[in-house]
């Protein structure tokens, strides 16, 4: 079965960046194995508020240079002490700097109140732990399909946008970003004139 | 020939810890991780595991010796050993950290302490079985 794994830098595959939070050290060294198989960059981190000084949301780390951190997905256990998972994932939606980085929840315990929370909140899945290389695969390519999408949509747009939109990608820029292929998951949000859900939430980003 | 021996020792080894129950499928999601370039993985994360839990098996100790009554802290240490032990296929071991658990949630403390001493032994036991087996593999790799 190993043979016939793909080499990562031959497979044409965009490397995704994935911090992955959680307070076991066991757990860790098993999502970072699953994710490097799935040939993506991994940075695991053991707490909450580790997540959010490596997302820059505590203050201690500038903008600048954010975009070579830039992470496309964040995967979080939910019972840590500390900040739990669900904490973690509320911080993070109602950061205006990373809420559009989707987060995946991962749990042993599959309580349906628990599930329905991380959900209603901006999860964008629920995994129950101990997380399969197949759930990471599936989560990989649907990731990795929705950065294509935004790509699209933004060069589209790009295209079609007149000088007379104020809303330009390049007054816009919530990360300094040099590439296209270093867009924010979702530019779409920002140029577009549709409300987005939650809106009306306090934007804060500590 | 030796080596064929030995790889049919340690095949018949491993079937054994499925058959028995020791282990169930987290330990062939973990054997499905292993490849040329990581061939220990999974006696890597088992030597992991058993130097990480130690220190759950010492907290539930200490607590049933100094407060033996906080249940929820008692629940609490065992939900991360449980965790981590079902990350490495753990099953028997698994069941046993559950039974300690449903003792905790109704308070019985002789469940816990006996439970506890089967978590322990149950622990030790797969230590050793597991030890012999990844020696055994390595031999006849």
């Amino acid at each position: 079965m190993e043979e016939m794994r793909s080499d990562c830098s031959s497979s044409g595959v965009q490397e995704l960046h994935v911090l992955a939070v959680d307070d076991s050290l066991v757990d860790r060294k098993v999502i970072e194995r699953l994710l490097k198989i799935s040939c993506c960059k991994v940075t695991a981190v053991e707490s909450g508020r580790r997540a959010l000084q490596y997302l820059g949301l505590d203050g201690e780390r500038s903008s600048v240079g954010f975009d070579e951190l830039k992470v496309n997905l964040i995967m979080t256990d939910y019972s840590m002490p500390g900040m739990t998972g669900y904490e973690l994932l509320k911080k993070i939606k109602g950061s205006s700097k990373l809420r559009e980085i989707p987060v995946v929840v991962m749990s042993s315990e599959n309580v349906l109140a628990r599930i329905d929370r991380c959900l209603e909140e901006g999860a964008e899945e629920f995994l129950v732990k101990p997380v399969k290389l197949s759930d990471v695969e599936r989560l990989r390519d649907f990731i990795l399909k929705g950065e294509e999408k935004s790509e699209r949509e933004f060069s589209h747009k790009r295209k079609m946008s007149d000088d007379s939109c104020t809303l330009t990608p390049s007054s816009m820029a919530s990360s300094p970003s040099s590439s296209d292929s270093d867009l924010p998951l979702s530019p779409m949000s920002i140029v577009s004139d549709e409300p987005r859900p939650k809106r009306a939430r306090l934007l804060d980003d500590n | 020939m030796e080596g064929h021996q030995l790889q049919h020792q340690a095949a018949c080894m491993r079937k054994a810890l499925f058959d028995q129950g020791y282990l169930d499928d987290q330990f062939l999601q973990l054997e499905d991780l292993e490849d040329e370039a990581n061939p220990n993985f999974v006696e890597e994360v088992v030597k992991l595991y058993y130097s990480d839990s130690a220190r759950f098996i010492r907290n539930i100790e200490l607590t049933l010796d100094k407060n033996p009554f906080d249940f929820e802290k008692l629940d609490d240490i065992m939900h991360q050993f449980k965790g981590s032990s079902s990350s490495i296929g753990a099953k028997k071991l698994k069941t046993e950290c559950t039974q300690f658990q449903e003792y905790c949630k109704i308070g019985n403390f002789e469940g816990c302490m006996r439970t506890f001493q089967e978590v322990k032994q149950e622990h030790a036991v797969l230590k050793k079985k597991l030890e012999s087996y990844f020696q055994l593999a390595r031999q006849a790799r």
